[in-house]
């Protein structure tokens, strides 16, 4: 028995001592960034963009990152959201055979593990084939590739939780496949939906290796789709790099906006499960 | 009326064309990148590109098995440092701490796991890269830091949430009835957790850590920022390394001036895509046996 009791403290103490570490590390390291990130945070860097000389330590600041990045992650949800909604609809019984529905499940498994550099090269050698170079619209569309999967795989998930019921009574009532998926499917898994929007948007938003070709690198906000884009993870990737105090200073607050960003999308599609439920029946 | 059924129809029919089309997608993918790669498998003896380490892209010799070795040892040692730590925590917070904490420590698990690779990669240059020249210089081994050992940290610490997150999602959905029928014999609540709940769980653990697997395997940007970029196949924990998702990143910018390189890259990007694609089947799989309620 004491044994047994040794033990069970023994390895209490060590899953203890594990959370401890994890949680440690991850609160550390959000330390680590606020404390570097507030230190070279002013008005200058959030709202101009780069001068002269901004690479040896000149004037200016990130807003060219910052509002490219809001560019091309929102231009990538709104397209991505347009084709996501579609397909993960159709994975439903009523549309899809259960074989065709567990082959594309599968795919789209596949398709949301490849690496985003995969998306970013092969994106980058069709854009070069068709005579197209680093641009918003380039950079928009990878990103909309690297969405799309994640985004309907959370998308499909919520869906299936639709009680079988619910559509059998709409469909009792008369109502077609289409009109019982609007008007119970869809409203009934809003939440949800909403979620996997905001999900897709914070993978897009902070991911560099997709945008690393395909978007390029601009000192100016971009005025078309076919100008190069700056973006908040590559403006931490590069000016980090630098050996100018000044300019890693701007990386370091390139990654505390980059950070705040991504926090804030994660917390508030947790918060709008319950804003957007009105409609949803339990 | 008819019109209703109409709708009802081309809805239907885009619908499914859009599911054709996906799985099509994902085909063509990976065709189009073993296309653009042929000529570099083709050009030489398969076993020369995987088991040699002759990489001179001028001299038209790429052999990836630096870069290969470079990828395997950086993720495993990233999964080493990771799996019994999260596998221990998961079943802490699944098991053991109060309820009326688990569900912000949850929060905040999944909202780390949303956190972009490129900051966990800052954190490594400004933390664990001094941190690991120094315990260098301890050891007798001169260097920046930049390596093999950072890249582990960095990455295990990245794929942690990851772990975590699916890890304590699967030991919930383990029926409240076979613990209780397990406490009641008179068990500890180790024994519980060891015996019942992790074996009944196991292979949603498996995937959950095949998950952080892939997750690190593919990850570009946190291992290219710590790793050091140097084509050897590394003899101790100290030295640098060079990933296949940083080799492309690196040097895809600039291939178009020498012939054959950007193909050569390209079959890296198809190793990786095959790589992670059967990791992710795997978990897909071990995932979809564990739920049988799940199609």
């Amino acid at each position: 028995m004491l044994y047994r009791r040794i033990q069970e403290w023994f390895f209490r103490a060590l899953m203890g001592l594990s959370l401890v570490i994890v949680l440690g590390s991850l609160v550390a390291m959000l330390g680590v960034l606020a404390w570097r990130g507030i230190g070279a945070i002013s008005l200058e860097v959030l709202f101009q963009t780069p001068k002269g000389g901004y690479y040896l330590g000149g004037g200016g600041g990130i807003a060219n990152a910052i509002v490219g990045s809001l560019y091309l992650a929102l231009g990538g949800t709104v397209l991505a959201t347009v084709l996501s909604l579609p397909l993960a609809l159709a994975l439903q019984r009523e549309y899809a055979s259960p074989r065709l529905a567990r082959l594309t499940r599968l795919t789209l498994d596949v398709l949301a593990g490849t690496p985003s550099i995969v998306y970013g090269v092969l994106a980058f050698v069709i854009m070069v084939r068709i005579g197209m170079g680093a641009s918003l619209i380039g950079g928009i569309l990878t990103l909309t590739v690297l969405m799309l999967p994640i985004m309907t795989c959370a998308m499909a998930e919520v869906i299936a939780l639709v009680p079988r019921e619910m559509k059998e009574t709409a469909y009792g009532l008369g109502a077609t496949r289409w009109e019982s998926t609007l008007a119970v499917v869809v409203r009934q898994s809003l939440p949800g939906l909403i979620t996997a929007v905001l999900l897709a948007f914070g993978r897009g938003i902070g991911d560099a290796a997709s945008v690393l070709f395909t978007a390029g690198f601009s000192d100016r906000i971009p005025t078309s789709l076919a100008d190069p884009t700056a973006s908040l993870p590559l403006a931490v990737f590069f000016q980090i790099g630098s050996p100018v105090k000044e300019v890693q200073e701007r990386g370091y607050a390139s990654a505390l906006v980059l950070l705040v960003l991504v926090l804030l999308v994660s917390v508030v599609s947790r918060l709008i499960g319950r804003r957007f439920s009105r409609h949803v029946i339990r | 009326m008819l019109s209703r059924r109409k709708t009802d129809r081309w809805t239907g029919g885009t619908m499914r064309g859009a599911l054709l089309l996906v799985n099509l997608v994902a085909f063509t993918i990976a065709l189009l990148l073993l296309w653009k790669s042929w000529p570099v498998l083709s050009g030489q003896p398969i076993k020369d590109v995987l088991f040699s380490t002759n990489w001179h892209p001028t001299q038209g010799q790429f052999g990836y098995l630096a870069f290969i070795v470079g990828t395997v040892a950086v993720t495993v040692l990233a999964m080493a440092l990771a799996v019994p730590v999260c596998l221990l925590s998961a079943l802490c917070i699944s098991e053991y701490i109060p309820t009326r904490l688990r569900w912000p420590v949850r929060l905040g698990i999944d909202v780390m796991a949303g956190v972009p690779s490129v900051l966990y990669g800052l954190l490594g240059i400004i933390v664990v890269v001094p941190w690991v020249h120094r315990l260098g210089a301890y050891f007798g081994r001169d260097g920046s830091g930049y390596s093999l050992l950072a890249g582990g940290i960095v990455l295990g610490l990245m794929v942690s949430p990851v772990i975590i997150s699916v890890a304590v999602e699967v030991l919930q959905g383990v029926p409240r009835d076979a613990r209780e029928a397990a406490l009641s014999l008179g068990t500890t609540k180790w024994e519980v957790s060891l015996h019942v709940v992790a074996r009944h769980a196991w292979r949603g653990l498996m995937s959950a850590v095949v998950l952080g697997f892939a997750r690190a395997f593919g990850e570009t940007m946190a291992v290219l920022m710590v790793v050091g970029n140097d084509a050897h196949i590394p003899t101790s924990l100290f030295d640098r390394v060079y990933p296949i998702p940083a080799l492309i990143a690196n040097n895809y910018g600039e291939v178009m001036s020498i012939p054959l390189y950007d193909s050569a890259l390209l079959l890296g990007a198809l190793l990786l895509m095959i790589l992670v694609g059967a990791f992710n089947l795997a978990a897909h799989v071990m995932l979809a046996r564990s739920e049988p309620g799940r199609a």
